[in-house]
């Protein structure tokens, strides 16, 4: 019941803040603080029973027939990362108070943050994995949303655009792999397929099955190749990005690796995939980072950077790396999240992001730059720090992954790498916009945050702190808790602590802190090189995801092209001639016969009747083209002899519904026509032309083809006598199984009941859509100028020449007094046969 | 009585649809689109009066309710077409 409430209570939440006013930028901040407290308190009350290795569990049946239950369970995993989003929702959301201007529309903020967590929180508790997916594919609409949260720019659009058909794409991937698994195990209960996992890694199904789930997982923790979304996602409002791009979604991807990892790891392709993958991020990303121009720019690919150490240590295949990746999970989290935060106030109180023009911050600013140097020296491993540890732990699964994998140097050498590029982004990060001389051509003068601001930044580098200096008696509990649902009550053994004595690990870091100053001395003195990255800036992911795109859209359009014509004759042709062909099937192998029931007398009056018809059918098709007003007023008499045929028959409602069909019909043309251009100047010249005639022929031949098939097999059904299998079956079970006595409406209401839905949902669209087009979308009067039909009475002065100016008095009043006493009735009547109903 | 009642009614219908009739040679000939408004207009009441005729003839209520709905629906669509060649526009803002 707890969970439930715990998943619920964002989305609930969600729906309130969308609801409120505009400017209510305090009622907001309150809801969504009390939301995200009251799911951090509600998780934090299950930890002992989490701690005893317990599996809380929630269960709600829905298509339990089809595998399909909602279903949520926490064990220790699931705890500590639920904790994790609802702590930083918490901190966010205090922090977003105080960022969003007053202009900014809050509640679709505050809506999309509080929809998002849900979402996450789903991620992190189900217990399906259907229902995994389902949250995984929500998180990335919301994330859609609060991307492009500033709608108005340009790159906000795109970037929005570009994470959303990464991660959507990904996700969609993650789904085939979820239902394969699911295939394999027989459930898609999370707890079976945790228990499965030698019957999966057995199975020939197991590699595509990993690499869908890899590509759901890699695409979402912005991996390479699909790393190119997360940089352009920075034009996300700063709290997004703290929350989004360090705390929570992009730790999505490692968080499903590390939930199947028992099921899936310890083979040679999961070592190898995910080994490269994490391996090619980390030096990729911290690289790039290396070079960047815009604060968020760095930190964007220092998160690439260190999702890859993440997923690397992932792939390792040994559970220490596995317990490292979870604790650097965590670290990554607190001070990215903090230094997200420390750039959001850089950016409100200066103006600018811009690394060039930033400088000497620390005299203005002095909470915010100790803040910030805490958190960035956590992010480049300094010790005392939580960075440092789980690096520390790192380069050591690194040495022993190496060595047993016969990667012997190169994973180290990447790893120490990799951190020397890490300690320079950082100092970098650091030197450029907190030290040196005080800059002054700022577009605003920097002063010190409100504390609203800073609290949130600064309670992270605490808790950076704290774990940096007792590790065992903070963190440790909880990532034992953790471990032990994930691994099994036995545990490798590992110790957090600060000090292993001289080892080769801290060598590494010794190297990795040295190099990295160095490589940022360096790179000062050869300023020229700083941007665009080196080697790197023509080699753009981005450039080949657009080309992709383009030519995804061209091929779209040339298939479309291809099998599709917007002109409505060459459409008419394909959909009758394929009719015609189907029909003519049949009488492939048998031939027409009429049935044997006699003919009823002919009747002089009706055939002269039909004569009237049928020639205003012939009349409307031959006007149709050049005289369409003609051929619409024909239209409307052969539907008259239609109405009336159908009385002379004795079927009253048919003709009832016929003719308020036909009226209708004649309205919406009429509406249709006054937007119609005149004539197109072409089809006078054309229409002499031997291709012309020739066309015109073949599509006449055609149409009376078909007509006289219709009419054929409509007279061979007519003289049969009525097969009544069908018909007796409704007319046994209507009044039965449906109560109803009408038998058409009851198989229109119940036993076709589904279709009919269908068809009044599309009714409904189109009555919208017509809705809109007459009310909003209407051309401004000045650019289309007076209809044709009142142009004279405008040029001799006895109308406005301005469509919206008021019409003289009494114009058109007659017609006007006359319709407005008829259609009261035609409504009246029109209720009482709808009020029968299927009874 | 009853044959004459018979005769009666077979030759109103068949002076209605011959009715109807002319109005189609109007509908067809024009010349203005007015003309073949009004033809519509005259094809609408004589269907609803060849309706009225089969109702006595059947002696059934129903055809009375359809006339009198003919009649409504047919002056509806005529006074559109009206509208449009005054107006150019059915339905206006």
């Amino acid at each position: 019941m707890l969970l439930t409430l715990i998943v619920l209570l964002p989305f609930l939440g969600s729906v309130c803040a969308a609801l409120l006013p505009a400017n209510a930028r305090n009622a907001e901040s309150w809801l969504s603080g009390v939301v995200t407290v009251a799911c951090m308190a509600l998780v934090a009350s299950l930890y002992p029973q989490v701690a005893d290795g317990e599996v809380v569990r929630a269960i709600i049946p829905w298509l339990p027939q089809y595998g399909l239950t909602f279903y949520l369970r926490m064990d220790g995993y699931a705890w500590l990362f639920a904790m994790l989003v609802s702590l930083m929702g918490a901190l966010v959301v205090l922090y977003a108070r105080y960022y969003m201007s007053p202009e900014d529309p809050v509640p679709r903020f505050f809506s999309f943050l509080l929809a998002f967590m849900g979402a996450m929180l789903g991620i992190v508790l189900s217990g399906n994995l259907i229902q995994l997916v389902v949250f995984w594919e929500l998180t990335s609409l919301t994330s859609f949303m609060l991307i492009a949260y500033w709608y108005h720019r340009p790159d906000a659009r795109r970037g929005a655009r570009m994470a959303m058909t990464v991660t959507v794409a990904g996700g969609l991937c993650l789904l085939l792999g979820a239902l394969m698994l699911g295939e394999i195990v027989g459930s898609y209960d999370l707890d079976e397929v945790l228990a499965a996992g030698n019957g999966i890694r057995e199975h020939p199904w197991y590699t595509p099955v990993l690499v869908l789930v890899l590509l759901g997982a890699l695409t979402k923790s912005a991996q390479f190749p699909f790393h190119f979304w997360l940089p352009h996602a920075m034009a996300a409002p700063t709290p997004v990005s703290a929350y989004l791009h360090s705390a929570a979604m992009v730790k999505a991807g490692v968080f499903l690796l590390a939930r199947l990892w028992p099921v899936l790891a310890g083979t040679d392709e999961w070592f190898w995939i995910v080994c490269s993958a994490g391996a090619s991020t980390l030096l990729l990303g911290a690289f790039c980072a290396t070079f960047q121009r815009d604060m968020k720019g760095v930190l964007a690919y220092s998160t690439i950077s260190h999702l890859g150490l993440i997923t690397l240590l992932l792939g390792m295949n040994t559970p220490l790396a596995l317990v490292a990746a979870v604790f650097h999970m965590m670290n990554h989290a607190t001070f990215k999240a903090s230094l997200f935060m420390a750039t959001g106030i850089v950016d409100h109180e200066t103006g600018t992001r811009d690394l060039k023009k930033l400088c000497g911050l620390r005299y203005r600013m002095p909470v915010t730059a100790t803040v910030a140097i805490v958190a960035a020296s956590a992010m480049a491993g300094v010790p005392l720090l939580n960075g440092f540890l789980s690096k520390e732990m790192f380069f050591e699964e690194s040495i022993i992954a190496g060595s047993e994998s016969g990667l012997r140097f190169t994973l180290p050498a990447v790893a120490t790498l990799a951190g020397v590029f890490s300690v320079a982004y950082s100092v970098r990060f650091i030197h450029q916009v907190f030290f040196g001389p005080p800059a002054e051509d700022l577009p605003r003068r920097p002063q010190e945050p409100t504390r609203g601001m800073i609290v949130p930044s600064a309670l992270l580098v605490a808790a950076c702190l704290l774990v940096g200096i007792l590790p065992s008696r903070t963190v440790g509990p909880l990532l034992e808790t953790s471990m032990r649902s994930i691994l099994g009550p036995d545990l490798p053994a590992y110790r957090l602590a600060v000090w292993h004595g001289f080892t080769v690990p801290f060598y590494m870091s010794l190297v990795a802190l040295t190099g990295g100053v160095a490589l940022y001395v360096l790179l000062c003195f050869r300023k020229k090189t700083m941007v665009p990255t080196p080697l790197l800036s023509r080699l753009d992911a981005k450039r080949a995801f657009d080309v992709i795109n383009v030519a995804i859209v061209r091929g779209a359009g040339r298939l479309a092209r291809f099998l599709f014509s917007r002109r409505l004759q060459t459409q008419l042709l394909l959909i009758v001639l394929l009719a015609l062909g189907v029909a003519v099937l049949p009488f492939l192998v048998t031939e027409w016969t009429r049935g044997d029931m006699p003919l009823t007398p002919p009747d002089p009056l009706f055939a002269l009747l039909w004569i009237v018809g049928a020639a205003c059918a012939i009349g409307a098709a031959l006007q149709a083209k050049f005289h369409r007003l003609a051929a619409l007023i024909m239209l409307g008499g052969a539907g008259l002899v239609t109405c009336l045929t159908f009385a002379w028959f004795s079927a009253p409602d048919l003709a009832l519904t016929q003719i308020a069909v036909e009226v209708v019909t004649i309205v919406l043309f009429l509406l249709g026509l006054r937007w119609l251009p005149r004539r197109l100047a072409f089809d006078t010249v054309d229409r002499q032309t031997l291709r012309a005639r020739a066309r015109r022929t073949r599509d006449a031949i055609i149409a009376v083809t078909s007509g006289i098939g219709i009419a054929a097999l409509s007279f061979a059904a007519l003289t049969r006598p009525r097969q009544s299998r069908l018909a007796a079956f409704f007319f046994d079970r209507s009044v039965e199984e449906a109560g109803g006595r009408n038998v058409v409406n009851v198989i229109l209401v119940d036993f076709r009941g589904f279709d009919t839905l269908g068809e009044i949902t599309v009714v409904g669209i189109v009555a919208l859509i017509v809705y809109a087009l007459l009310r909003r979308f209407r051309p401004a009067p000045e650019s289309i100028g007076v209809p044709r039909a009142q142009r004279d009475d405008v040029l001799q002065g006895a109308l406005p020449e301005r469509l919206d100016d008021p019409l003289p008095r009494g114009y058109m009043k007659i017609p006007a007094v006359l319709l407005a006493l008829a259609l009261p009735l035609v409504r009246v009547c029109l209720f009482c046969l709808l009020l029968p109903g299927p009874r | 009585m009853n044959t004459v009642f018979n005769y009666a009614v077979t030759f109103a219908s068949l002076c209605f649809v011959l009715a109807m009739i002319f109005a189609l040679i109007r509908l067809f000939r024009g010349p203005a689109a007015q003309d073949r408004v009004l033809a519509l207009d005259t094809l609408y009441i004589n269907g609803m009066l060849t309706l009225l005729m089969l109702g006595i003839r059947s002696t059934s209520t129903v055809f009375f309710d359809m006339a009198l709905l003919i009649a409504l629906f047919g002056f509806a669509s005529s006074i559109a077409l009206a509208k449009f060649l005054l107006r150019g526009e059915v339905i206006e803002p």
